[in-house]
C-alpha cells in the first residue's frame, strides 16, 4: 500500500447490487468490459471461468457470488476489475465502478461486529462518505484455496 | 559479500562455457585436427578456470588445473605429440576438471585418489617430467588472479636475465596480406625473456583516410633475454622482408629503471583504476616473478570482464590477443522470463491481427482495398516477428550433445567395450523448453546402445567387424519436428530372445505370431528388460518403456529399426517447442476443448450395435473385437448431467501414457490445429482433467484435456459401480 502525506490513500469504489465496496487502487491494474468466459470444470460457483487477457489466462471471480449475494446475469454493462492478488492476477466481476476515493486512514472505521463469516473473511473496514456506507475489502481470499477434491 | 557471491556465480557459469570449449577442442585434437588455434583455445579454457579458481581459493581445482595446463602447454609448444593415448588422458583430465568445478560449486569434494592418478599420468606425459619448476612459478604468479601485486613488484625484477635489445618493428601492408600477424610475432618474442612494448601510432591517419588494408603502426620493443640476437631474428624470420626491422643490443644494466611510460606502468595504472580502493581482494602470497606479457594481458581482461559479466567478451579470453579480432558472433544474456513474456505478447499480437482482419472483412471491405492490403502487410510483419521471437529461444542441440562424449567414455570403460561416437547435426536448433528435457532420454538411449547394442570387442572381431563399435548420434529437422537418432553398429535385436523373454514375463502369449517390427517394439513394454544380469548401467529398473513414456510426455514419438548383425537405430521425434501443441479441437456441450494429438489413435462414428451399456451409466464400445471403455467427456468434466447419445456424437480412441486405450465421446470435431500452451496455474490453480489452456483464433480461451486424468477419474468413478457390475455380470 502506498501511503501519501498524512497516510491518505486512494481507493476504488464499485457497486454490487445495492451495496458499495472499495479496494486499494494500487491493487487494480485495469478495468474492462465483460466478455464471456470459458467455463472451468469442477470449479466453485463463484468462479465464472477464464478469459484471455493479452495472452495470459485470467480467472474471473464473480464478486457478488463470492461475497454471498445473488449472482447477476452478466451483461455488457458489467465490468471486470483486473486486480493483483499476491503473485496472481484475477478478474473481479462487479456491477459498476462508481468512484475513486481519497481518504485518510482514520476515516476507515472498524468492521461492525456481525456474525457473517463472509464479512469477517473479506471486509477490512467501513467508510462513511456523504451518507453512503462503503466496505473496504481485502482480496487475499477471493480465489479458491487448493482444497482436495472430494472423491 | 553478496557481490562476491554474484561474481562467484558468474565464474561457475563461465566455467561451464570453458569446459564445453575444452571438450570440443580436445575432441577435435583427438580427431587429429590439432591446429594451433584449437590447442590455444583448449589451453586458454583450462587457464581461465585456473585463474578464476585461484581468486576464490579453490585449491583442489587450482592444483589440478595447473598440472593439466602444464601438460597442455607441452602440446602447445610442440614438445608433446597429441597421440591417441595422450588425448585419452587429456579427455579424462577434462572430465575430472568438470567434476572438480561441480564439486567446488556445490561445496563437495571429489575423491582425491582420482585426481592423484591423473596428476601422475599427466606429469608422466610431460617431457621434462615433474621438474618444470621455473614454469610452475611463472604460473603461480598468474593464477593468483590479482595482477596488481605483479605490477608493484616489477621494480624488484632481477636484472641479470641477460642482454638487453631494442627492437623497432614496422610492418608493411604486405605482411598482413600474407596472413602474418604482429600480435603473434610479439607473443612469440616475449617467450624469449622480459619485454616492454610500446606502439607508435602517430602515422595513423584519420578514419576517413584510413586504408583498411594498410599498416600504420610502429613497435618499439625492449627485450631482456639470455638468448642471442639469432633467436630474436628467428622470431621475425617470416616477416622480416615485409617490414622494417632493426635490432640493437644495449647494456642490460642501463635498462632496468628506464620503463617510464612502459606497458607495465600502463597496466598498473589500469589495474588501480579498475580495482579502485578495494584492498580486500585476495592477494597472492606466492613469490612473484615478472610475467610474460601475454599472461598479464589475459589477467587484466578477466578482471575487467567480471563486473560487466561480459561472458561473450571473455569467451574468447584471448580477446586481449589481437588475433581474436576475427568476428565471433556477439551474444547477450537475457532473462528467460522477459523472452517468454515477449513470446506471449507476440502470440497475442498474431491473434489480435487475425481478429482485426476478420472484423475488417465483416465491415464490408473487399480484398484488394487499401485497408485490406494494409492488413496483409501487417500479417506478414507479425508472422515475421513471431518467427524471429521464437528463434531467440531456439538453441542448438549442441549443448546436450556435448555431454555425450563423456558419457560414452564412462559407459565404454564400465562395459569393457570400445566405442567411437560420431555426432552429426549439432547445430540443429530447437526450443529451449525441449532442450532442457532432452538430456535424460538421450542419456538412456546412449547407455542402451552401448550396453545392449554393441558387442564386446572379441565378439565383434569374431563376427568380422572392427573391434571398435560405432555409435552415431544425429539430429535433423524433418517436417516441423526435430528428429534425433541413436544408431549403433552392434548385433541388432535378438528377436528370438526378446520374444522368449516377453512370453516368459507374460507380456505376450507364448505362441503369438508377431512380425519382426512387433517383436522389436516389445522392448518398449513396461517390465521388459533383456539384460540377463542387472548391470550398473542400463538395468536400473528403468527400461525403454520409461524412455518412451518420457518422450511421449514431451509430445514426441520413439521408434526402433533393427537389422540382425548390422545394428539398431532408435529414432526420437519431438516437436520443436513445448510452447505449442498439435491438438484436435472438439466441441463438448457448447464448450471448445483441445485433445492432444499425440494421445489420439483414431476417431470413429459409433454405430448402434457397437455401444454396450454395463449398467450404472458405464458404457463400452466395440472396436475391432475389443471392448473399450467409452468416456463421456461432457459428463466427466461436469459440463452436462445427462448422458450423450453416442449415435450423434464422435468417439476419439486415445491411448494413455501407460498404454491403456479408451474412447472419448465428444459432440463434434472442429479440426486439427497447432495451439499455444498457456498455464492455468499461474493465475489460478490446477484443474483436474485439464492440462492447460490455449487461446483460439477468435481470442477465446479453450481448455486442453489431460487425457490421462480424465480416464483415471472415470475409472475411479467406475470402481464405485463395481458391485453393480458384479451383480450384473
Amino acid at each position: 500500500m502506498i501511503k501519501h502525506d498524512n497516510s491518505s490513500r486512494e481507493l476504488i469504489a464499485f457497486r454490487i447490487g445495492e451495496q458499495e465496496f472499495c479496494v486499494d487502487i494500487m491493487s487494480v491494474r485495469e478495468i474492462r468490459g465483460w466478455a464471456p468466459a470459458t467455463v472451468l470444470p469442477k470449479s466453485p460457483p463463484y468462479v465464472r471461468g477464464v478469459i484471455n487477457l493479452r495472452g495470459a489466462i485470467l480467472p474471473i471471480v464473480d464478486l457478488a457470488a463470492r461475497l454471498g449475494f445473488q449472482p447477476p446475469e452478466p451483461t455488457v454493462r458489467h465490468v471486470i476489475m483486473v486486480a493483483q492478488v499476491g503473485t496472481q492476477v484475477v478478474g473481479l466481476l462487479v456491477d459498476a465502478v462508481s468512484d475513486i476515493l481519497s481518504v485518510t486512514d482514520d476515516a476507515i472505521k472498524p468492521t461492525p461486529d456481525v456474525a457473517s463469516d463472509m464479512a469477517k473473511t473479506f471486509v477490512r473496514g467501513v467508510l462513511a462518505i456523504e451518507g453512503r456506507m462503503i466496505s473496504l475489502i481485502a482480496l487475499d481470499n477471493v480465489l479458491p484455496t487448493l482444497e482436495p477434491i472430494a472423491a | 559479500m553478496d557481490a562476491m557471491a554474484a561474481v562467484k556465480q558468474t565464474f561457475f557459469q563461465e566455467c561451464e562455457e570453458q569446459l564445453a570449449e575444452l571438450e570440443t577442442g580436445l575432441l577435435a585434437m583427438e580427431r587429429g585436427e590439432a591446429e594451433s588455434d584449437t590447442v590455444n583455445a583448449v589451453f586458454r579454457a583450462v587457464h581461465s578456470i585456473k585463474g578464476g579458481a585461484g581468486a576464490f581459493s579453490l585449491e583442489d581445482l587450482v592444483q589440478f588445473a595447473h598440472v593439466f595446463e602444464t601438460t597442455l602447454d607441452h602440446v602447445r609448444n610442440g614438445a608433446l605429440e597429441p597421440t591417441a593415448d595422450v588425448m585419452g588422458v587429456m579427455l579424462r583430465a577434462a572430465d575430472l576438471l568438470a567434476d572438480l568445478v561441480a564439486a567446488a560449486r556445490d561445496g563437495l569434494s571429489v575423491d582425491s585418489g582420482r585426481s592423484e592418478v591423473l596428476v601422475t599420468e599427466l606429469t608422466a606425459l610431460s617431457p621434462g617430467g615433474v621438474g618444470a619448476d621455473t614454469e610452475e612459478e611463472d604460473d603461480l604468479s598468474d593464477f593468483s588472479f590479482t595482477p596488481v601485486t605483479v605490477a608493484f613488484d616489477f621494480s624488484d625484477a632481477p636484472a641479470d636475465a641477460g642482454r638487453s635489445y631494442t627492437i623497432t618493428f614496422k610492418p608493411r601492408p604486405e605482411l598482413y596480406a600474407k596472413g602474418n600477424e604482429t600480435a603473434l610475432v610479439l607473443r612469440e618474442l616475449e617467450r624469449l625473456g622480459q619485454m616492454e612494448t610500446s606502439c607508435d601510432a602517430s602515422a595513423l591517419p584519420q578514419l576517413a583516410e584510413l586504408d583498411p588494408e594498410g599498416a600504420y603502426l610502429e613497435w618499439t620493443i625492449r627485450l631482456t633475454t639470455e638468448k642471442g640476437e639469432d633467436a630474436i631474428r628467428e622470431v621475425f624470420e617470416f616477416v622480416e622482408w615485409d617490414s622494417s626491422l632493426t635490432i640493437q643490443a644495449s647494456d642490460a644494466d642501463a635498462d632496468v629503471d628506464s620503463g617510464a611510460g612502459s606497458t607495465e606502468d600502463a597496466f598498473a595504472a589500469l589495474l588501480r583504476s579498475i580495482q579502485g580502493d578495494e584492498t580486500a581482494l585476495p592477494t597472492a602470497t606466492a613469490e612473484i616473478i615478472p610475467l610474460p606479457l601475454a599472461e598479464e594481458r589475459e589477467a587484466v581482461v578477466e578482471v575487467e570482464a567480471q563486473p560487466a559479466k561480459a561472458s561473450a567478451a571473455r569467451n574468447g579470453s584471448g580477446g586481449a590477443n589481437a588475433n581474436a579480432n576475427a568476428a565471433a558472433p556477439q551474444t547477450i544474456r537475457a532473462d528467460l522470463e522477459r523472452v517468454d513474456r515477449l513470446i506471449d505478447l507476440v502470440g497475442e499480437l498474431v491473434i489480435n491481427q487475425a481478429m482485426l482482419s476478420q472484423r475488417v472483412m465483416e465491415a464490408g471491405h473487399v480484398p484488394g482495398s487499401a485497408v485490406a492490403l494494409g492488413l496483409d502487410e501487417l500479417e506478414h510483419l507479425t508472422r515475421e516477428i513471431q518467427d524471429c521471437v521464437m528463434a531467440i529461444r531456439a538453441q542448438a542441440v549442441k549443448s546436450v550433445f556435448q555431454r555425450i562424449p563423456r558419457l560414452v567414455r564412462e559407459v565404454a570403460s564400465m562395459t569393457g567395450k570400445q566405442v567411437r561416437l560420431i555426432t552429426d547435426g549439432e547445430g540443429t536448433e530447437v526450443d529451449k523448453t525441449v532442450i532442457d528435457r532432452l538430456n535424460d532420454p538421450l542419456t538412456h538411449m546412449i547407455r542402451n546402445a552401448i550396453d545392449h547394442g554393441l558387442e564386446k570387442p572379441e565378439v565383434r572381431i569374431a563376427a568380422g567387424k572392427p573391434a571398435e563399435g560405432v555409435v552415431r548420434l544425429s539430429a535433423m529437422h524433418r517436417s516441423g519436428r526435430i528428429v534425433i537418432e541413436v544408431a549403433d553398429d552392434g548385433a541388432g535385436i535378438n528377436r528370438a530372445r526378446v520374444k522368449a523373454i516377453a512370453a516368459e514375463k507374460g507380456l505376450i502369449a507364448a505362441d503369438a505370431a508377431l512380425s519382426d517390427e512387433e517383436i522389436d517394439n516389445l522392448i518398449f513394454l513396461p517390465g521388459f528388460s533383456t539384460a540377463s544380469e542387472v548391470s550398473n548401467i542400463s538395468g536400473r529398473g528403468v527400461g525403454m518403456d520409461v524412455v518412451k513414456r518420457s518422450i511421449q510426455g514431451l509430445g514426441g514419438r520413439l521408434s526402433i529399426t533393427s537389422r540382425p548383425g548390422k545394428g539398431s537405430t532408435f529414432t526420437m521425434s519431438l516437436p520443436l517447442t513445448l510452447a505449442v501443441l498439435d491438438g484436435m479441437v472438439v466441441t463438448v456441450a457448447d464448450q471448445t476443448l483441445v485433445v492432444p494429438l499425440t494421445a489420439i489413435i483414431e476417431t470413429l462414428q459409433p454405430k448402434p450395435a457397437d455401444v454396450h451399456g454395463l449398467g450404472g451409466g458405464a458404457r463400452v464400445i466395440a472396436i475391432r473385437d475389443t471392448f473399450t471403455p467409452l468416456i463421456d467427456v461432457g459428463r466427466e468434466l461436469g459440463f452436462r448431467n445427462t448422458a450423450t447419445d453416442p449415435l450423434v456424437a464422435v468417439a476419439i480412441l486415445v491411448e494413455t501414457e501407460g498404454g491403456r486405450r479408451s474412447a472419448l465421446l465428444v459432440d463434434t470435431i472442429q479440426g486439427q490445429r497447432q495451439v499455444v500452451i498457456k498455464s492455468l496455474e499461474s493465475n489460478y490453480r490446477h484443474v483436474p482433467g485439464i492440462a492447460a489452456a490455449t487461446i483460439l483464433g477468435d481470442g477465446r480461451v479453450a481448455l486442453i484435456i489431460d487425457v490421462d486424468t480424465v480416464i483415471a477419474n472415470s475409472q475411479s468413478d467406475a470402481t464405485i459401480l463395481e458391485p453393480v457390475l458384479a451383480a450384473a455380470g
